[in-house]
């Protein structure tokens, strides 16, 4: 079984920002390969990319609020064989700046590594306007792109370690809030491996999911457990490439799967899913997800339990698929 | 870069016509396409390309190179055209512009045709990738870094915010390694500039960016390399060479029309327009002598 945090299902797990992880990461990536830049579109320390900044001056620029020129100075970047990171809130970027994304970073094909951070709901109280519920959707549809979205700080430090050695234009999706921790260093992490972080005996039910998400199903699949449900739970940080495999696996050895993730349920996760198994496995499906609405303001909980992404709102899904 | 001598001058004026008539023949041939920008700007980029360039066209990734963006990518016909002249590829391979499976797109793509610093069409993202370029040049080489990177941008173009983004970024990175060419040719699809989204007064626009500002005729070959000669030779910041041409320049019918913005000419206006052409073969000597 997959290497998962002891305290996982404790009421003390330890927490941390999916971001910090990131920062993190790029640092490290930095220190790795002297052609890693960065340019962030003035939310540098939150961000996280103000310990880049700070251990590489020359390597980071400064881009002002300029989501869309910020991505095609990356392109030209890339093009002078360097491996640009470009972070902002992932509303503004992949949001605002998908036209540049789309022809000069994945029509071009270069190695260009967006950042959006504050993605999904539980970026809380700033309100609808910068709750990023649709960046899987818009980024996955494009040619050339990898997709990932960890589920934790240390799978995103390990991502983006990943990211940074791959040829591949690349989004990866922060979360700004404090989540559970719930990988360990020697969990493994593979740009288009899914990994099973949960199983019971002869499991009814797949439970595929991805980011800060991944730890409400964890649970849910916990306390189905105990009430006699047996379920699977698959950690997809990578939604495109998609781990094809794993998926159709799962799918015909539980002939039922639920996606969770903390996005419009239209093109993200559980439609990759779902675009897989149609062809290849055809399965009862249930999304766990953002429902065709914008968010609003309200504590991260407040608005995961508001539009249905709960623990109890996943074990209800799992059941009524039984 | 050296001067222009008479001799010189005369061979790029004659080759100018050469690639005129390449243009006008590949968009007869494509049956779609645009005429105004890529004839307005062939005496420019016969310049560069058989003048001011430093590259090599037998080796096109050749680390020490300028860098070339086309930013208003829909004028490529005369990237083309011009390229195929200086020897990239085949000129035979200008009659398979806009073609199925050919590797000359409607608008750039540098999948299909590596030698292409980038792929673009959809307008204001080239400037962006040529302030990326030029940061990375700086980075690597140094303040005296010996390559140029040059951009290509149309006047209706600017009309696009991106395209101020870069000039501001520009303008704070003092990019001297940078220089962008906007063809002033006063039209746009809709209409002329100054009737669709007034750009002037341009070049206090540009100034007031952090640019240095030149302003020359784009058909006149000694204007074309002096300009970019004084715009190497400013070391303080990025600079600009806002270039007066006319559209369609060559062919009377062509000639300041926003019409043939977007389309090409057809058969029989193809043949009226090579036989038209003005100083063709040299035989009539430039109108700026």
């Amino acid at each position: 079984m997959t290497p998962l945090n002891p305290k996982l299902f404790d009421t003390d797990v330890e927490q941390a920002p999916i971001r910090a992880g990131f920062g993190e990461g790029l640092v490290l990536a930095g220190r790795a390969d002297d052609r890693v830049v960065a340019m962030c579109c003035d939310l540098t320390e939150s961000t996280k990319m103000d310990a880049f900044a700070k251990e590489f001056p020359k390597r980071f620029f400064e881009m002002g609020i300029m989501e869309q020129s910020s991505i095609s100075v990356a392109s030209g970047m890339a093009a002078m064989g360097k491996v640009p990171f470009v972070s902002s809130y992932a509303m503004f970027s992949p949001g605002r700046s998908w036209e540049q994304i789309r022809t000069t970073v994945c029509y071009n094909d270069r190695p260009v590594k967006i950042v959006g951070s504050h993605a999904g709901i539980s970026v809380g109280p700033d309100g609808g306007t910068h709750q990023a519920i649709e960046d899987i959707a818009i980024t996955r549809v494009l040619p050339n792109m990898t997709v990932i979205a960890p589920c934790d700080s240390i799978e995103a430090r390990k991502a983006t370690l990943a990211m940074a050695k791959t040829n591949s234009p690349t989004y990866i999706r922060l979360a700004r809030e404090k989540t559970p921790i719930v990988t360990t260093e020697e969990t493994p992490f593979e740009i288009g491996k899914a990994q099973e972080f949960f199983r019971t005996e002869s499991p009814k039910v797949g439970i595929i999911a991805c980011g800060g998400l991944v730890y409400n199903a964890l649970v849910a699949a916990k306390e189905l457990q105990a009430e006699g449900v047996n379920t699977v739970v698959l950690n997809i940080a990578t939604i495109k490439p998609l781990d094809r495999d794993a998926v159709i696996a799962l799918a015909k050895e539980c002939n039922a799967i639920v996606s969770v993730e903390e996005h419009q349920v239209a093109g993200g996760l559980g439609s990759a899913i779902a675009e897989v198994l149609a062809v290849e496995h055809p399965t009862k499906m249930a999304f766990i997800g953002v429902h065709d609405k914008f968010g609003q303001s309200g504590t991260p909980t407040e608005l995961i339990e508001h539009y249905g992404m709960g623990i109890s709102h996943i074990k209800e899904a799992v059941k009524k698929l039984l | 870069m050296t001067h222009l001598h008479d001799e010189k001058t005369k061979f790029l004026e004659e080759k100018a016509i050469e690639i005129r008539k390449s243009i006008i023949e590949a968009l007869v041939e494509a049956k779609s396409g645009h005429t105004a920008g890529p004839l307005g700007m062939t005496d420019i980029f016969t310049a560069f390309y058989f003048h001011i360039l430093k590259q090599d066209p037998k080796n096109p990734t050749w680390e020490d190179r300028d860098r070339v963006v086309l930013s208003n990518g829909h004028i490529c016909p005369v990237l083309y055209a011009t390229m195929a002249h200086a020897g990239y590829f085949p000129v035979e391979e200008l009659k398979t512009l806009r073609k199925f499976g050919s590797r000359l797109q409607g608008h750039p793509h540098r999948e299909y045709l590596p030698m292409l610093e980038t792929s673009s069409g959809p307008l204001g993202q080239g400037l962006s990738q040529a302030v990326g370029m030029a940061l990375v040049d700086r980075l690597d080489r140094g303040q005296n870094t010996n390559r140029t990177v040059y951009c290509f941008l149309g006047d209706g173009e600017l009309n696009e915010g991106q395209v101020w983004e870069a000039a501001m970024l520009a303008g704070k990175e003092k990019l001297h390694n940078l220089v962008a060419i906007v063809d002033r040719n006063n039209i746009q699809i809709d209409g002329y500039t100054e009737n669709v989204m007034p750009l002037e007064p341009l070049a206090l626009k540009w100034a007031s960016f952090g640019w240095h500002v030149l302003e020359i005729d784009g058909h006149n070959m000694a204007a074309i390399v002096d300009a970019v000669d004084a715009a190497r030779a400013i070391f303080e910041k990025p600079s600009v060479i806002i270039a007066h041409t006319t559209p369609g320049k060559g062919v009377e019918m062509f000639e300041n029309d926003y019409k043939w913005h977007g389309n090409p000419p057809n058969k029989e206006q193809g043949e009226n327009a090579l036989a038209e052409l003005r100083t063709l073969g040299g035989q009539i000597d430039s109108e700026h002598q």
